[in-house]
């Protein structure tokens, strides 16, 4: 049988498989509901496959069962082993084989036409089907040349300050323009039977070199907008194929998948005042010290407190409210900040924490830790649902955030952060706020006036060491 | 299916990921990221199908590298997701009043 399947029951095999994806993403829409999404997501990703399986001449099945039991066993251990602070690198890696996985297959399909059907008469391969291929494959293989780097960044295994090449923009915008015109001459070329034409690989070297052109440049504090956009590329992708192969399931899926890309990198860019232009085009973070505070930051008086001052003043305060950021992450604090919260829950403290939509490097990336920790969700709020809460705050509990915190945002108009929207922790009647030491700055490389702040108590330490302190102090 | 049915479909597929995904609570984004990478991988259906083919002994290898690809990520990301959803966990207080 040859792919574009006359028999209607494929076609609604696969119309199944496409609304258990939009069922699965539909749970996430709550917690209690999540994992029955997660359950639809799998038993789509079944039908699609055995669909796949039982209405195509396979001719190499055991080489097939090996190629799933190896990519799967792999994929299976990893998702066991990997720690939840490395969540944002491990979907960095993963994006990257979905866009490798796409150009195997467009490059499959250039080699094959016949086998996906889109092999028109003259034994040409079908124009349409050029523009898919050749568009599936550039996005394909922007996503992983793309992600590589990104995991790369996130990952430490390459500094996450932006990488400046001179004239990049020009260099960026001539190649995405170059590979559009490629595109377009292999659609209309005279010559394009199976792995014929030289156009199509010119397109795809040039969408591997522009993936990494393309994020070398951006720094690490827009890496949640990055791996937002790539998810979004991977979709893309995967609609560009199930163009190619008439396939609804993936047209679906990609459409969904590249909208909750988008999205996402649209709330990032939101809760950060940027333009997605101007984290695209990179370069935020590079000069950091120049603006802000500058030179007369080391002057400023500051208090430093003790773990014993905080616990004394929280264990006394009514309501307190936490705001974890990278900073927890990277010390891998959550444990510990979990048993504060429930040693100040046994004093009668309201313990409440808020999460910035930037916090962390992947949206969401704090509630993950926290629910790693045990936290319940009903603990843990958004930016809009408790910035009027710090005025009634006794303590607000600063643990590994900065930037999202700082009062420049809302005053300074000079600010590279004036207009994001943060957190009114100065309005709290005590703040704690641990960092590793004075000299730091946040991402956005701005002072914090909440440092010097009448009310503010420096607590210079490891968060995590810290925590541990305050809860020795909290329990004697 | 001719071009513009496909087409149909995706455009309005858009328009329900558009929806859906703003419905996606907040606290959940990381999941969502999890997940939408393993539905990605929906791919795989054109990996096998390379795969399946005989004809070009090329295409069927690149194909079957294909599908080890997808598999990791279908695996992988569906798991994590689960694992990662399985964290998430209300006060047990009874009456307690539901989350976001």
């Amino acid at each position: 049988m040859e792919a574009h399947a006359v028999n209607p029951w494929v076609a609604v095999a696969y119309l199944v498989a496409g609304v258990c994806f939009i069922l699965a993403l539909r749970g996430l829409s709550s917690p209690a509901t999540s994992r029955a999404g997660n359950r639809y997501g799998m038993f789509g990703m079944a039908i699609a496959v055995v669909t796949t399986l039982i209405t195509h001449e396979i001719a190499s099945l055991p080489e097939i069962m090996g190629a799933i039991a190896i990519g799967g066993g792999i994929g299976f251990v990893i998702a066991r082993r990997i720690q939840m602070t490395a969540m944002p690198q491990l979907v960095a890696a993963f994006h990257s084989l979905v866009g490798l996985a796409a150009v195997l297959v467009a490059v499959a399909a250039f080699l094959n036409p016949d086998a996906f059907g889109i092999l028109g008469a003259d034994g040409n391969i079908l124009n349409v089907s050029r523009v898919e291929m050749a568009l599936g494959a550039a996005i394909g293989a922007i996503t992983f040349s793309g992600s590589v780097i990104a995991f790369a960044k996130l990952n430490g295994n390459m500094s996450g300050s932006p990488i400046l090449l001179p004239a990049r923009h020009v260099i960026n915008l001539g190649t995405l323009v170059l590979i559009l015109a490629l595109t377009a001459m292999f659609a209309v070329a005279a010559h394009a039977g199976p792995g014929e034409s030289p156009l199509f690989w010119a397109i795809v070297a040039l969408s591997f070199a522009i993936g990494f052109l393309l994020i070398i440049p951006i720094g690490g504090a827009d890496m949640p907008v990055v791996v937002s956009m790539l998810n979004s590329y991977s979709g893309w992708a995967a609609a560009a194929m199930g163009f190619t192969l008439h396939n609804t399931a993936m047209i679906v899926t990609g459409a969904l998948v590249g909208s909750s890309g988008a999205i996402l990198s649209y709330i990032m860019c939101k809760a950060m005042n940027r333009s997605f232009i101007s984290v695209i085009a990179g370069g935020f973070g590079a000069d950091a010290g120049s603006a802000g505070g500058g030179e007369a930051r080391e002057q400023r008086p500051w208090k430093r407190g003790s773990s014993e001052d905080a616990a004394f003043l929280m264990k006394e305060a009514e309501n307190v409210i936490i705001i974890p950021g990278y900073g927890m992450a990277v010390a891998q604090a959550q444990h510990a900040l979990r048993e504060m919260s429930d040693l100040l829950k046994e004093h009668g403290v309201n313990v409440k924490y808020a999460i910035h939509p930037v916090a962390g490097r992947m949206p969401g990336h704090m509630n993950v830790l926290l629910a790693e920790a045990s936290v319940p969700y009903d603990e843990v709020f958004e930016l809009e649902d408790i910035n009027s809460e710090f005025a009634q705050a006794d303590v607000a509990f600063i643990i590994g955030a900065n930037d999202v915190v700082n009062p420049a945002a809302r005053t300074d108009k000079t600010s590279p952060i004036y207009g994001m929207p943060v957190f009114d922790v100065d309005k709290a009647k005590t703040i704690f706020f641990i960092k590793r030491s004075m000299g730091g700055q946040g991402y956005a490389g701005v002072d914090n006036d909440v440092f010097y702040m009448d009310q503010t108590m420096m607590l210079l330490s490891d968060a995590k060491k810290m925590v541990e302190e305050i809860n020795k102090s909290l329990t004697d | 299916m001719d071009f513009v049915s496909i087409l149909s479909i995706f455009v309005l597929a858009c328009f329900v990921g558009y929806y859906v995904v703003w419905s996606v609570t907040p606290a959940l984004h990381t999941p969502l990221m999890a997940v939408t990478n393993a539905i990605s991988s929906v791919i795989v259906v054109g990996a096998l199908i390379a795969s399946a083919a005989a004809g070009s002994p090329l295409a069927k290898w690149l194909g079957l590298g294909a599908v080890v690809l997808a598999s990791v990520n279908i695996f992988g990301g569906f798991a994590v997701t689960e694992r990662m959803l399985a964290m998430y966990k209300k006060k047990d207080k009874p009456g307690a009043k539901g989350g976001k």
